[in-house]
């Protein structure tokens, strides 16, 4: 991926604080991923607007609210790892190095993007540069990822780690827990982030699961459990940080688990009204982007005119991609072979 | 002089694609040290050490990790147990390894072995033929050899090839098929998605493929008794379907009897008979007629077993109704 690991804070407006290099790099990371998710938010208000005056047709499927703990895996990830995000990740994909480009062009429909119209909004990829397009069945990325990661052992490729994510919901299907118990018996280095937004579309977690913590599943898998608190931008950094670290040093599959909430439906379509009023009050239900913001310039790593000034220039990229989006060419059915088969050897016999 | 089984075969051609392409690992419940349930990879995980590798009992995530494996540039073999579970690890092939390539651009070879088909007292899970449940999904090749030489040489082509294949591989034909030798190479087999005639003749054409072709051939025998002369087309690989073979044997014969172990409801056997009757319909001569398994479950008990399949008996008495009409 060609974004992957660049730094986005090159020329931002920061006070610079005299610390230690661990110090100015906690400081580099943390501003860059603050940039990518006032990108991924910023991004996604565009596809909201687009969705609801008719310009995207299927779903649109935002990550209001869970953009840190989503980038947050996404800046620990580097070129040569694997990554296989999920519904929410827009903030985490864009870190890895996927584009506002791209996903307006898969969310539009262009034919020049990625999927060229063949698949659509949250299911866009480039799985060979490790980047996975996921399938909608929950669960089933665990062992894809594990699956990269046997290769790269084959290979003799020391190093790399794979990384998924997924709701809470999702641990309850039977392709989680085989993806997580066949990632603990290859001992593979897999980090696996869990989002508890405390709803699977409209289902609250006392019909979803009856454990008392989530994160009691690592025990049980025999992997290393890790808890971040889900909308607290250095918080996930650190313990996200910590967990991708620890599969880098061969120590085995990371389960994180973060607690937080969805700010928004689970669709576009979806006024999630399910959601109590109190616990939308709740610190589960505070902004991480605010929350980021806020800390930042506490720190004094961030000023208000640069965050200022950052959110207008992602206003305006965002802007200007979505008006040449909006001109490029829709698939042509004519011009497609309508062959599902990647060997050249198969012909019109099918 | 030594003789190799159908089951030695494909032994063989997964020693010779580990010897020959280091791509390639296998991957399966009970396959390593132990060799398999029918001992498929019997010595190999000794002869290639970390490459043939015990699975926990997790289709799911099996065919899931064969996914990750080839998008990174790996061949991996998938064996399932038997093709029954293969339903448990459904979603990964059908919505995973059957998309992938149209949707992404990047190929998904993989090869996933079904130890298909019936044999006596394997019961209603151990004796599935899901080759249609497969063939019906666009981006997935789906091969049934019937004899120990594709047995062989189609293996080694399905661990070729860019796209997901299905290797339904037939238990019935596991010990007692037999041929003196092997081809040398994948070039002395007849090409990919190429239909063979396994029998030439000029009254009916019977399509069959896997341990029917078997079957089909014993009731041509018997036909010839009667004076008739029949021609047998096994069809080799289902997906993609070699619909020329079939069209030019029925142009000859004007009959045609499918003969499918699977059930009959939107199976193989009815996809040939459309294909004939759509692109064939003034080559025949009589309605064109097809012979599954019963449409219960397959049963334990071999009388039960016996009469459910498709049989060299009633594929003859199948084709004496067929010459009537």
């Amino acid at each position: 991926m060609t974004k992957a690991n660049s730094p986005k804070t090159k020329g931002s407006q920061t006070k610079s604080s005299q610390g230690s290099s661990a110090g100015t790099m906690a400081r580099e990371l943390s501003l860059r991923a603050y940039r990518t998710m006032l990108e991924a938010r910023l991004l996604e208000e565009k596809l909201a607007a687009l969705y609801r005056s008719g310009k995207i047709v299927g779903g649109v499927f935002l990550g209001r609210g869970q953009e840190a703990l989503s980038v947050a895996l996404g800046v620990h990830l580097r070129r040569g790892d694997i990554y296989a995000p999920l519904i929410r990740d827009q903030a985490g994909r864009l870190a890895f190095g996927d584009t506002i480009l791209d996903t307006l062009r898969t969310y539009l429909g262009s034919s020049l993007g990625s999927m060229r119209g063949r698949d659509g909004n949250i299911h866009r990829g480039r799985p060979s540069e490790g980047y996975h397009a996921m399938i909608s069945h929950l669960g089933a990325m665990v062992s894809t990822v594990c699956g990269g990661l046997v290769a790269k052992r084959f290979r003799g490729e020391k190093g790399a780690v794979g990384a998924t994510c997924i709701g809470e919901g999702g641990t309850s299907t039977g392709s989680f827990h085989e993806g997580m118990n066949m990632a603990a018996v290859e001992n593979l280095p897999l980090v696996v982030v869990v989002a508890n937004n405390q709803y699977s579309y409209s289902t609250p977690n006392d019909r979803q699961f009856a454990c008392s913590d989530l994160l009691s599943k690592a025990t049980g898998y025999g992997v290393a459990g890790h808890r971040a608190v889900g909308n607290d931008l250095v918080d996930c950094l650190g313990v996200i940080g910590e967990a991708v670290a620890a599969a880098r040093r061969g120590e085995g599959p990371q389960l994180v688990v973060a607690d937080l909430l969805r700010l928004v439906g689970h669709g576009e379509h979806d006024d999630a009204s399910y959601i109590p009023e109190a616990m939308k009050k709740s610190p589960l239900g505070r902004d991480c982007l605010e929350l980021a913001r806020h800390s930042l310039i506490e720190r004094e790593w961030l000023s208000e005119e640069a965050a200022d000034s950052w959110h207008k220039a992602v206003e305006k990229e965002v802007e200007e991609t979505a008006s040449k989006v909006l001109r490029e060419p829709a698939p042509d059915p004519s011009e497609e072979d309508w062959n599902a088969f990647a060997s050249h050897s198969i012909g019109r016999n099918l | 002089m030594s003789s190799i089984t159908y089951l030695e075969a494909i032994r063989l051609a997964q020693q010779r694609a580990l010897k020959e392409d280091p791509r390639v690992f296998i991957y399966g419940q009970d396959i390593g040290v132990f060799g398999g349930a029918f001992k498929a990879t019997k010595n190999l995980a000794k002869e290639f050490p970390g490459r043939v590798l015990d699975a926990p009992i997790s289709e799911d995530a099996m065919v899931g990790l064969a996914i990750g494996a080839a998008v990174e540039g790996m061949r991996p073999i998938v064996e399932m147990q038997f093709a029954d579970f293969s339903t448990c690890g459904f979603n990964q092939i059908v919505n995973q390894a059957a998309t992938l390539h149209y949707r992404t651009g990047t190929p998904c070879p993989i090869v996933v072995r079904l130890p298909s088909g019936g044999t006596p007292g394997s019961g209603p899970f151990h004796s599935q033929s899901m080759e249609a449940i497969y063939a019906h999904y666009p981006g997935l090749v789906v091969m049934t050899p019937a004899t120990v030489e594709d047995a062989y040489t189609m293996l080694l082509e399905a661990i070729e090839l860019e796209d997901p294949v299905i290797f339904c591989e037939h238990k019935f034909l596991y010990y007692h098929l037999k041929a003196e030798r092997l081809p040398a190479t994948v070039g002395e087999a007849l090409p990919f998605g190429k239909a063979r005639i396994a029998r030439p003749g000029r009254d009916a054409t019977i399509v069959a493929y896997s341990a029917m072709v078997h079957e089909a051939l014993a009731a041509a025998e018997e036909l010839m008794q009667d004076g008739y002369d029949i021609e047998v087309v096994d069809l080799r690989t289902v997906r993609p379907i070699d619909t020329d073979t079939i069209l030019a044997s029925v142009a000859r014969t004007g009959r045609l009897l499918v003969v499918g172990e699977a059930w009959p409801w939107g199976g193989v056997a009815a996809d040939v008979i459309a294909r004939v009757a759509t692109e064939g319909f003034g080559l025949l001569d009589a309605p064109p007629q097809r012979l599954n398994a019963k449409e219960t479950p397959v049963p334990y008990h071999p009388a039960l077993w016996g009469t459910h399949r498709p049989t060299a008996s009633s594929v003859a008495n199948s084709l004496r109704q067929l010459l009537e009409l």
